[in-house]
């Protein structure tokens, strides 16, 4: 990575209010907008990891196929490298960004061998000139994952969860990328695999120095990997802070509630601690609330919630919360 | 890994139940070895043709196919005699050949083999009304319905599946406007379409100096036309539901991430996945393309005339069925055995190559 750095900023990724609504018929002529990211902004340097939790349905898949253009942004802008993306110049863009895929089972195609698979990428930005310098590419990248070079030959159907998912991320790695998108890598997986998975992440980062915009609902898993975190709720981000200080200090009153519900190992602490627990079920992201969209299950809703959704507000050492009342 | 052996195993209570892990060894470097093997990989093509070769049913239709394909292939050369030819002896039209039972000789022919002391070749399933050798007019016929069934089932799967493929994987209003299309040809009654174009091509084309075209006759064109238009609906939409569900996988997400183009998506990728179900519809529409060819024949509308086909054949021999019912039987078999052996091969093909139906 020894390109000159002619931008001035300091982040290769800068999202600034990324929406994306997705229209959903509810009658014979109205369509209503599914409001699946609703506003959403985060830098991340180069070669960090920024963590995104949150319950299932919050949005934070969507972001992450946002920012690949898998779904077309209906608001806001994603600059990469100091420079907006926009449709037109995404193809040339997609060799710097891949994306790693929830379930190893049905993201590798059943009908490709491992080699196609991971070569698949070289094959689309044309990245070799000969069969042999493909092959040894392939090769470098299976070794670099910790995969045999006679697997090259099977189907995927012939391996085990963290291999298939270990043939994923060679996948994302053929174009030498500087930003992986990692759609809950790791949640599909058995737990002795996972730390074997999230410990290559990792190493990869630190040999490669790619950044990861790391998706999962796991908090600990997000912890161990993560040097910011960013926590969702209905489409926005709620909290965002350094990890340690999110984890130790946390101020939204959601983040506390979500971290209250990490299970602890020992039955002895568990007992002790006090675990706050939300009412009520996620609002229809067809039928927002007004204003503050956790204020239906927030105990510390006044009316200013109802009135005004708050904006992100820095409360001191990089850490931004968007509340009223806390 | 590998330090996780280096612990001691830890001390058994006395009064456990448990196994002593003092008991246990490590394993040997070869012991551990035999774990790695893994299975012969396999393709689902090879893994496919493995079950279907399993299936007694499917190989005895396939060998009975062979034999049939051998038949129609190589009998027009042995057999002295064509499918057009009135039998005479030495010159002179025979006109004590008609309607001959399998294997029999006319009274000319017996006194010209007496005669010279030669044997003529026999007349295997006899003779029709107008002296002609009938087996070779049977495999005449055959080999129309086999070109007719091959010809139709390329037909669908060429137009079929291009045209599924594209309405499943564009979806929304492209998907509409296409299905729409496919629900509109469907509601035409083929058989209607069939006699419409053959009453135009035989009075506005002349295909009797085309090669092959020529002889088989403008009905048989019509015919093609019509599977071209209409048949290849159902393979469509059936590829169509396929593309639609292969299109959720994460795999073609993960294709559009990298890059790929639409083109290079339906081929690497949503093709090859749906291709079971192309296979076996391919093999299922064969014997239905025959069948059709066989009663349009029955009804008139097949092939010209003197060119013999199965269903033709049927007809011409109901008027004589008392008196001469193998006339009837021999077609009618022939029908029955490629049709039958070419749906059980289908179905094999189904069982087969379906995953869904995988135990």
């Amino acid at each position: 990575m020894s390109e000159p750095e002619t931008k001035k900023s300091e982040y290769l990724v800068e999202v600034k209010d990324l929406k994306e609504w997705f229209p959903v018929k509810t009658g014979w002529f109205h369509t209503t907008p599914l409001k699946a990211v609703d506003g959403v902004s985060f830098n991340i340097k180069a070669g960090e990891t920024l963590g995104l939790v949150g319950e299932s349905g919050c949005g934070k898949t969507t972001v992450g196929r946002t920012l690949l253009r898998l779904y077309e942004p209906t608001g806001g802008e994603f600059y990469f490298n100091g420079e907006l993306v926009t449709e037109k110049n995404i193809h040339p863009l997609r060799k710097q960004m891949q994306m790693v895929f929830q379930d190893p089972y049905s993201s590798l195609n059943p009908r490709m061998t491992v080699e196609d698979i991971i070569g698949e990428p070289l094959d689309i930005h044309h990245l070799y000139s000969s069969r042999q310098e493909r092959h040894d590419k392939i090769m470098h990248l299976m070794e670099l994952v910790g995969l045999n070079a006679e697997h090259a030959t099977r189907y995927a159907h012939e391996f085990s969860g963290g291999q298939r998912q270990r043939i994923g991320i060679a996948r994302a790695l053929a174009v030498d990328p500087k930003f992986i998108v990692c759609d809950e890598p790791v949640s599909a997986l058995d737990v002795s695999i996972q730390a074997q998975v999230i410990n290559m992440f990792e190493e990869l980062q630190e040999k490669l120095g790619v950044a990861y915009l790391f998706i999962a609902h796991d908090l600990l898993v997000v912890r161990h990997i993560s040097k910011r975190v960013a926590v969702m709720y209905l489409g926005r981000i709620v909290e965002i802070a350094d990890t340690d200080d999110l984890y130790d200090h946390p101020i939204h009153p959601y983040t506390l509630s979500l971290l209250s519900a990490v299970p602890i190992p020992d039955p002895k602490t568990a007992r002790a601690s006090k675990r706050i627990i939300l009412e009520g079920d996620v609002p229809s992201p067809l039928h927002m609330p007004s204003g503050c969209p956790f204020r239906t299950r927030c105990r510390y809703a006044t009316e200013q919630c109802a009135k005004e959704a708050p904006a992100l507000k820095d409360r001191g050492g990089n850490h931004f919360v968007a509340c009223w009342n806390k | 890994m590998s330090e996780n052996y280096s612990i001691p195993a830890p001390k058994k209570h006395p009064l456990s139940l448990q196994i002593d892990p003092a008991l246990f060894e490590k394993a040997t470097d070869e012991e551990k070895k035999q774990t790695d093997v893994m299975a012969e990989s396999t393709t689902f093509f090879k893994d496919g043709m493995r079950r279907l070769r399993k299936n007694p049913l499917a190989v005895f239709s396939f060998w009975v196919l062979v034999v049939l394909i051998m038949i129609m292939l190589f009998a027009p050369m042995v057999v002295p005699y064509s499918y057009e030819e009135i039998i005479t002896v030495e010159g002179v039209r025979d006109k004590g050949a008609a309607n001959l039972a399998p294997f029999q000789y006319s009274a000319k022919e017996q006194a010209y083999m007496d005669k010279y002391g030669v044997r003529i070749f026999p007349h295997i399933m006899g003779t029709d009304e107008l002296c002609r050798d009938y087996f070779i007019r049977v495999v005449y016929g055959t080999r129309v319905s086999f070109l007719v069934g091959i010809f139709a089932s390329l037909m669908v799967l060429v137009i079929g599946t291009i045209y599924g493929a594209i309405s499943g994987y564009f979806g929304g209003k492209v998907d509409l406007i296409m299905m729409r299309i496919v629900d509109i040809i469907y509601s035409l009654p083929d058989l209607l379409v069939i006699i419409l174009l053959s009453v135009v091509f035989k009075e506005t084309m002349d295909f009797s100096s085309v090669p092959v075209v020529g002889k088989l006759g403008t009905n048989m064109v019509s015919m093609f036309i019509v599977f071209g238009l209409l048949y290849w609906v159902g393979m469509a939409r059936m590829v169509r539901g396929e593309i639609m569900g292969i299109k959720q996988n994460e795999y073609v997400l993960a294709a559009k991430s990298m890059g790929a183009s639409g083109s290079r998506i339906i081929r690497r990728h949503i093709l090859p996945n749906c291709l079971s179900v192309i296979i076996i519809m391919t093999a299922q529409e064969i014997p239905a393309a025959i069948f059709t060819e066989s009663y349009l024949s029955f009804i008139g509308l097949g092939v010209a005339l003197p060119m013999p086909s199965l269903g033709s054949l049927a007809n011409a021999a109901r008027s004589g069925m008392q008196s001469y019912p193998w006339k009837l039987v021999f077609p009618a078999a022939s029908i029955v055995l490629i049709v039958l052996a070419f749906n059980l091969i289908g179905d094999a093909m189904r069982d087969a190559f379906d995953p869904k139906l995988k135990n």
